[in-house]
């Protein structure tokens, strides 16, 4: 039930895009059409679900302050989480070239329409944020994976949401200086508005 | 013989240190070529950390510092570097040049090092270094990539202020903390007579929206910029 509540807290509450700014930049890049929104947030998903997790192991059994006590007495103190940055990164990065291959080789289909996504995805901010995320709450593994998959969903949503506006936006006189990135900043506050609505909900 | 080396250097580089191609580099990002509102980059820190004032301005300086320097070593490197890495090679320059940033942040300022928390980890993604890293950095000599970087991180640096700038006035009625409204008296007890109402619509996430999407709206109809 805990699980639960997090997943939903992760997904509407405490949404990636709009209550802290992360993965705007391809949030803002690719939410033209609502059909590559799908890949590129599917993609996120995906990756979310992976990454978290791994990160969260690496944390529990190499850098957290006296994690590497498993290799012996003498590295019980050792205090490894200034490298948490450079880890993390290299895990997302690495994932998503391992992703990327494995799709390619079982899954060409698959490939054809997420292919594009995945390099854009290991500089997201959203995926790195989630795992610091992870650091700092103290989360256990099953914290870890459901936070993982549900902040993928929400941002899946986020940008769903704003790619289908977009398209609508086509047919709407907006001036010339707001035209692209102007009018979307606007739009993204006003859904903002709206998500902070669950706000409300205790659980 | 030594300093006829220096001398032929001087004649091969008559390009002075200060060249109006070099002065664009670094005024060009600042306003018809600008990170955020014309490139549309580094959008996440440029909200997420603007609620005051003294917050977005370390987190500007250290954007510069990382900038710069990541620009510097790449650029060094930049013919040792496999392209097929390269990208690999960039997240661990900036990776360290950012945990750097935030040892020095948890030594010295751990108030700062608090209210920032993950957001100093996110100049890693932030889509501005990396985007200067692989368009300029690559392929043009240290110097140069230095001007670059700085002409970036001030272009972002200053939008970031000025989102902060009318977010923490009308949020919280002050400016690095100085009450404004309260000096110029509005007080119950001053001579306008009524407390200045905080606007709480701007300290949450979608008054930064609101903020920089107006910004944006000015500054490209000010250079007339057109996105199609």
């Amino acid at each position: 039930m805990d699980l639960l509540s997090l997943g939903i807290k992760a997904i509407f509450i405490e949404n990636m895009v709009f209550a802290y700014f992360l993965g705007m930049c391809s949030f803002l890049a690719v939410s033209k059409k609502v059909s590559t929104a799908f890949g590129l947030g599917m993609a996120v998903i995906f990756v979310l679900t992976i990454t978290v997790p791994i990160n969260w192991l690496l944390q529990e059994y190499v850098l957290k302050e006296g994690a590497l006590s498993w290799m012996g007495e003498s590295f019980a103190t050792v205090d490894l989480s200034f490298l948490s940055f450079i880890m993390f990164i290299a895990v997302i990065a690495s994932m998503v070239q391992l992703v990327e291959m494995v799709i390619e080789k079982f899954s060409p289909a698959l490939y054809g329409s997420l292919g594009i996504f995945l390099p854009l995805i290991a500089v997201n901010c959203a995926i790195l944020g989630s795992s610091l995320f992870m650091a700092q709450r103290d989360y256990t593994l099953a914290e870890a994976g459901v936070f993982g998959f549900s902040s993928g969903i929400g941002w899946f949503l986020a940008i769903i949401a704003l790619a289908a506006i977009r398209e609508r936006l086509k047919y709407s006189n907006v001036p010339d200086g707001l035209k692209g990135l102007g009018i979307t900043m606007l739009i993204t506050g006003l859904m903002g508005m709206a998500f902070m609505s669950f706000m409300g909900i205790s659980i | 013989m030594s300093t006829e080396t220096v001398e032929k250097k001087e004649v091969k580089e008559s390009e002075s240190l200060l060249s109006k191609r070099r002065k664009n580099l670094v005024k060009d990002p600042l306003s018809d070529d600008n990170p955020i509102t014309i490139q549309v980059l580094g959008i996440c820190s440029a909200l997420a950390v603007t609620t005051q004032m003294k917050p977005t301005m370390v987190m500007s300086i250290a954007v510069i510092f990382v900038i710069v320097f990541s620009n510097l070593t790449i650029s060094l490197m930049r013919k040792l570097v496999p392209g097929r890495v390269r990208i690999i090679v960039q997240l661990a320059v900036i990776a360290t040049l950012v945990t750097l940033v935030n040892e020095v942040l948890k030594a010295f300022a751990f108030d700062m090092y608090k209210e920032l928390s993950v957001f100093v980890g996110l100049i890693i993604t932030n889509c501005i270094v990396m985007g200067r890293l692989e368009a300029f950095a690559m392929g043009n000599k240290p110097y140069d990539s230095v001007l670059d970087g700085l002409g970036s991180g001030l272009g972002y640096a200053w939008i970031i202020l000025a989102v902060a700038f009318f977010r923490e006035l009308f949020g919280s009625g002050a400016i690095f903390g100085f009450k404004v409204f309260e000096a110029i008296g509005f007080t119950a007890d001053g001579w306008i007579g009524l407390d200045y109402q905080a606007n709480g619509l701007m300290v949450t996430p979608v008054g930064a929206f609101f903020i920089l999407g107006l910004i944006i709206w000015v500054q490209r109809n000010k250079t007339g910029y057109v996105e199609h």
